[in-house]
């Protein structure tokens, strides 16, 4: 029974974790520099069927399978996602917060959409199979093998989320900051808003690349089904949880959403008959809609959270 | 105690909570009056009258119509007991036509008597009943200020407030407006406003008030203030004639 | 070919204009994108479901079709029904959700809870009729030819017919009604109608009666003419934020002409790019409005 829990608890760990890095990405765009990202699903999708295309094997019918190692696969997985990022910046960063978050919600929607009909690149609907996950090589058994990927997951997130302190406070974090608050004055100064908004923009996707990466790798298959909305939703929730423009509220925010996420799963598949398990998942979603919304209502700068410090009558 | 139309008493107030631009500034006025409120920029004029028509809320302090508080009563309850409010910009509604604005100043008002107060205005203004089924966009400015006026005054107001009624307007139509607000008065109606154009606002004004910094300064009859030596430097331009006279003592 | 995909865009277009026009007005006066509006499409149709069932219930001259149609009494009096159960979700939306947020905290907070809100209205519908589609009558439906070999159902014309009568309806209402006066004033400015006297917070519960009322007909309309999901409206975001959007949020026309492009450019890509990428084609168009003119077509220029 102890092993049980924590196989389990090792999963959660992981699957949280991976979340967090693409929340601490969202927390770049949205706490830091006040973008509004409604598209986090297609930048993780980006990820995802990277590293599966890199470092999957050889298939017959599909583009890829090059078989490259873990690491390759992340950095690849990055730069595509950095790269997607870079033009639907450039194409919509001028937009003012609506419709920004108009714009890539219709983004991750077409990624979707690429994803479930290029079948060349993407093995359509079926997706791709057979992704590598690193720990196979070093040990044996299923625990042990998540234990080393949650090592893998650990460090990484580790990395991500001292980079991001610093970066935070670096010059250039300094300057984002000055932008949400005020783009006249900041632009007054002489740097250029637009362009630091844009490298905050692809630096937060980058990291929603890195989250889908991993996760493809350690689940072993991708398809357009592991990318849809309700991701980019699940990713604002604990953002919004957490508390804005603060790391470790970010990271907060993901375990204590996707716990109550698998949490709700859990007593809904105990306590729902079995012939009507799919509105299982319908309570789930109302459920997680409730608790945003009633967040909102009470709370609207979450767990552990900074004043939004522009206030409305700011704005022009 | 009053037969002011208006009295505020000492209030407070400001655009966000705890940031207050108005710190107790009290004014009245009487029925049948004309006064107007001058001072620097930022001295919190426009605000002074946002407050008064129920547009901001008033932290301390109070207003009276007729005796009766209307401290932070709705800004469209107020309409309709008799106040009129002509803000300093975005005072037409552009979208609409000019007949629709009309209909809008007429909305307190039931249907068959706002109706008839429209046909009213048309008698009064004809060149909006020219062209009233215009968009008000298309107005120059000074067409534009007599809408905006017009708008206000379809209730038949008992006060009226006016926003730097003159801004933006060549001298021959802000000369024109000032002899339509004098007009006013004699309707039956009493006007508070606010002015830059201070000379010629107090010229027709019966008092006057000189606010800076959120707070009552000096206030007086209108011919006092014109004549004062302080007033006239500082607002009303004297300053540079007698810089100006003094410069030509010199070099003689 | 092309007549029909003209035909198929009108018709397509004119559910887009009729839930366009309460998303448009909203984005206006309340200053947030609702993503949850779409939701009240779906629940438009499923609404009318259950006041349609109850009617059939009574048989004899609900049940009956009339003429060419698929349907009957039973769902013209469900329409009605329907729009009045949609009015008052959103009201009850408005009241405890939207107005909150609207007075006390940053723009974005309201976008982020019209999230949280569509999720639930949603998966509301999931939970209590599942997730297949239905639909409101199994009967077959004969199409009539028209010239230039278009093929139409009976029903589609009723959905164009409905369409335009309640565009023209509206019209009238906005321009010869006091109340249709100060929705547009207030649209403009909630400022200035307050000082003229109008009670903003009135006249925004009467536009979002409106909205929701459109939104419901398109949704059963699109129930009639298509079929009934829990998906319905979650499909027609990008449609109905591009009709909004190009057509200027807070304007009637706007919103009718934007929907109609949407309804025509989907259906008449489809002779260019394949059917599966259909879904993309509303987002291109708001990406290439957004980028030429961000106000819309009817929009105001920003100061």
């Amino acid at each position: 029974m102890m092993i049980g829990l924590i196989s389990y608890l090792v999963f959660f760990l992981i699957v949280s974790l991976i979340f967090s890095i693409s929340v601490l990405g969202l927390n770049m765009q949205w706490g830091f520099t006040g973008l509004f990202n409604a598209g986090v699903a297609g930048f993780v999708a980006i990820g995802g069927y990277t590293m599966a295309i890199l470092t999957g094997p050889s298939r017959e019918v599909v583009f890829g399978g090059f078989e490259l190692p873990f690491i390759i696969g992340l950095i690849g997985a990055m730069v595509m996602a950095g790269l997607g990022a870079l033009i639907v910046g450039l194409l919509t960063l001028k937009l003012n917060h609506e419709y920004l978050a108009v714009a890539t919600f219709g983004i991750a929607v077409t990624i979707q959409l690429v994803c479930l009909n290029w079948e060349y690149l993407t093995g359509g609907t079926l997706g791709l199979i057979s992704i590598p996950n690193p720990s196979r090589d070093y040990v044996e058994g299923a625990l042990a093998q998540n234990a080393l990927f949650l090592a893998i997951v650990l460090v990484l997130g580790g990395l991500v989320f001292i980079g991001l302190e610093r970066i935070v406070k670096s010059p250039w974090g300094r300057m984002l900051k000055a932008i949400r608050e005020d783009e006249t004055a900041a632009a007054s100064l002489g740097k250029n808003p637009v362009r630091i908004r844009l490298e905050a923009f692809v630096l937060g996707c980058m990291l929603m690349g890195l989250s889908g990466a991993l996760y493809v790798s350690f689940i072993g298959y991708v398809s357009p089904w592991d990318f849809l909305p309700i991701l980019t939703f699940q990713a604002w929730t604990m953002l919004i949880v957490g508390g804005s423009a603060n790391n470790r509220g970010a990271i907060l925010g993901a375990l204590v959403v996707w716990g109550i996420w698998t949490f709700s799963g859990f007593l809904i598949s105990r306590v729902v008959p079995s012939d009507i398990q799919a509105q299982g998942g319908a309570i789930q979603a109302i459920l997680i809609g409730l608790v945003l919304v009633a967040t909102l209502l009470s709370r609207p700068r979450g767990l552990i959270g900074e004043e939004l410090n522009v206030s409305r009558h700011a704005r022009s | 105690m009053s037969n002011f139309v208006l009295e505020a008493r000492s209030v407070v107030a400001g655009y966000v909570p705890d940031l207050p631009i108005l710190h107790g500034v009290s004014v009245h006025v009487s029925v049948g009056e004309i006064v107007t409120i001058i001072g620097p920029n930022g001295a919190g004029k426009s605000t002074l009258i946002k407050a008064i028509a129920g547009l901001l809320n008033i932290s301390d302090g109070e207003v009276l119509l007729d005796g009766k508080s209307i401290t932070n009563i709705p800004a469209h309850k107020l309409a309709a007991e008799g106040v009129g409010y002509v803000p300093q910009t975005g005072n037409v509604f552009a979208t609409l036509s000019i007949h629709e604005n009309l209909v809008m100043g007429g909305a307190p008002l039931p249907k068959e008597l706002a109706t008839k107060q429209i046909e009213k205005i048309y008698s009064l203004y004809p060149v909006l009943k020219e062209r009233m089924h215009e968009k008000a966009g298309v107005l120059s400015g000074g067409q534009r200020q007599i809408l905006a006026v017009a708008r206000a005054l379809l209730t038949q107001p008992r006060l009226i407030l006016l926003d730097e009624p003159t801004a933006g307007l060549s001298p021959l139509a802000a000369n024109e407006l000032f002899a339509h607000i004098r007009d006013l008065v004699t309707n039956g109606s009493t006007v508070l406003m606010v002015e830059q154009n201070a000379k010629a606002a107090l010229r027709i004004s019966d008092r006057g008030y000189v606010m800076a910094e959120g707070q009552n300064r000096i206030d007086g009859a209108a011919h006092a203030l014109l004549k004062d030596e302080e007033i006239g430097e500082i607002f009303l331009g004297k300053r540079r004639k007698s810089y100006k006279a003094n410069q030509e003592k010199e070099t003689t | 070919m092309f007549l029909q995909h003209l035909a198929d865009g009108i018709l397509s277009g004119a559910i887009v204009s009729l839930g366009a026009i309460g998303l448009s007005f909203t984005m206006k006066i309340l200053r947030f994108a609702n993503f949850s509006h779409s939701e009240l499409l779906t629940w438009g149709a499923y609404s009318a479901l259950i006041f349609a069932s109850f009617f059939n219930a009574f048989g004899g001259v609900f049940g009956q079709t009339i003429g060419p149609f698929s349907f009957g009494l039973s769902l013209v009096i469900a329409m009605v029904g329907s729009c009045i159960m949609v009015s008052a979700i959103a009201l009850v939306l408005h009241r405890y959700i939207f107005d909150k947020l609207s007075r006390t905290t940053a723009q974005m907070t309201m976008v982020f809870a019209s999230f949280g809100v569509a999720l639930i209205l949603r998966h509301l519908v999931v939970l209590i009729w599942g997730s297949n589609p239905i639909y409101y009558s199994n009967d077959l439906q004969f199409a009539i030819l028209l010239p230039g070999g278009i093929r139409v159902m009976p029903d589609q014309v009723f959905l164009l017919g409905l369409t335009i009568v309640t565009v023209v309806s509206l019209h009238l209402f906005m321009t010869r009604t006091r109340t249709g006066i100060a929705m547009r004033g207030v649209s403009e400015s909630p400022e200035l109608a307050r000082v003229s006297g109008v009670n903003v917070d009135a006249i925004i519960n009467w536009v979002w009666i409106i909205g929701a009322s459109g939104a419901a007909l398109g949704g059963v309309l699109y129930g009639m003419t298509v079929q009934l999901r829990p998906e319905l409206g979650f499909s027609l975001i990008l449609p109905l934020f591009a009709a909004a959007i190009l057509g200027g949020a807070g304007s009637l026309y706007g919103a009718v002409l934007g929907g109609m492009v949407v309804g025509l450019s989907e259906n008449l890509s489809v002779m260019i790019i394949p059917t599966t990428y259909k879904p993309a084609v509303p987002f291109l168009l708001i990406l290439a409005i957004l980028y030429f003119r961000p106000e819309g077509i009817f929009g105001e220029q920003k100061r």
